[in-house]
């Protein structure tokens, strides 16, 4: 029991310190980003992993729907571990990761109106000048 | 609690006339980006910039590959490369994104041990990345060099639609150079890290401005770009 009790008397101090770095780091946050190394090493074996996985669709020649679809979730998947642990978007205010990230999907609107587009040049092209490709 | 009376003065101050009036008022205390420092928020709004001219050229890409009636080159075997025989497909591309994913690491590494203020592990750090940077864009040397001798140029190739070569030499050629720019801006504040600016917030040379481990940071998030913008062109012009 005695030893219990010194035990849990040696804890205190420590826990207690334990709260005062929590707090210490919550406000370290405000000046400067902290993350534990642990944290980047994980995204950036996701990051070998998810390109090896981009590039094993070229690899094996997978085709059509399967080979967009797992292209574009690769894609968005690392540009999203980049941006949020790498770039620290993640930890930001709402109010800069808006500012920041809005606009660049409003691009999809712009992809869509020339994807229309060249559907239609393509389409005159093959009417006017050559055999179909 | 501070922040709210920064932003919403209870009274406009009285007009100051003519220019120094305008400069006045948009140089008073509004902020948006509460916790976030000038540095940062500039070179984030520059990415965000920057992102849109990354966007126009893949659009124009797209577009021109979208609209031709001439088959494209196609990608896997224009970028593949004979290994003891074999022919591998785009191993080249494949090797140079590993490249910056791991220069991206490096870097990521370099900005916590920046914060711990570890001078020397941020300024090694910062150097591999660099050396990373450095060998990503001579790989990319060699592979226009290996394109221009096949005959590749900007009006047209021996596979296909001429499109391909201009598509390629832009966007490739931009990338690059941002790369290029960002090992010489690695270098410059590695150096400053190096020497101890930071720890004793020495000014810049050029800003005047006391020095902090934030443009570790910055830097981090100007190279973080690069690599995300290459996951961008991966996908879009070499996996088509």
């Amino acid at each position: 029991m005695t030893n219990v009790a010194v035990h849990l008397e040696g804890q205190q101090p420590s826990l207690q310190t334990h709260v005062h770095d929590a707090i210490a780091a919550g406000a370290a946050h405000e000046k400067g980003q902290q993350h534990p190394i642990k944290l980047y090493l994980a995204v950036w074996g996701w990051l070998f992993v998810l390109s090896a996985c981009s590039y094993l669709v070229d690899y094996f020649g997978l085709h059509g729907y399967l080979r967009w679809s797992l292209i574009l979730l690769f894609m968005m998947l690392k540009a999203g571990l980049i941006v949020a642990v790498f770039m620290h978007m993640a930890w930001e205010r709402l109010a800069l990761a808006y500012a920041i990230l809005l606009p660049p999907v409003l691009v999809l609107v712009f992809v869509a109106i020339m994807a229309f587009e060249s559907e239609y040049t393509h389409l005159i092209r093959v009417m006017s000048f050559a055999a179909p490709a | 609690m501070a922040e709210t009376a920064l932003t919403n003065p209870a009274q406009p101050s009285a007009p100051i006339a003519g220019w120094r009036g305008i400069a006045a008022d948009w140089s008073s205390d509004q902020r948006a980006f509460k916790n976030v420092s000038w540095g940062k928020a500039m070179m984030w709004i520059f990415l965000l910039s920057d992102t849109f001219i990354f966007s126009c050229f893949l659009l124009s890409y797209m577009t021109a590959r979208m609209s031709t009636t001439v088959p494209w080159p196609n990608p896997s075997e224009v970028f593949a490369l004979t290994i003891g025989g074999t022919q591998v497909p785009l191993i080249l591309i494949a090797i140079m994104t590993f490249v910056l994913i791991s220069s991206s690491g490096t870097m990521a590494m370099a900005v916590n041990f920046g914060y711990r203020r570890d001078r020397v592990k941020t300024a090694a750090l910062m150097l591999i990345t660099a050396a990373f940077g450095a060998t990503f864009v001579g790989m990319q040397a060699f592979e226009w060099t290996k394109l221009i001798m096949e005959g590749v140029r900007p009006w047209g190739n021996p596979w296909g639609a001429a499109q391909f070569g201009s598509s390629f030499f832009m966007i490739t050629g931009f990338h690059g150079t941002h790369v290029t720019i960002g090992v010489i801006f690695l270098i410059a504040i590695a150096r400053r890290v190096w020497r101890g600016d930071f720890d004793i917030e020495r000014r810049g040379f050029f800003t005047s401005r006391r020095g902090h481990y934030e443009i570790v940071e910055i830097t981090g998030l100007y190279w973080h770009f690069v690599d995300l913008v290459w996951v961008f062109i991966f996908a879009f012009f070499y996996l088509w």
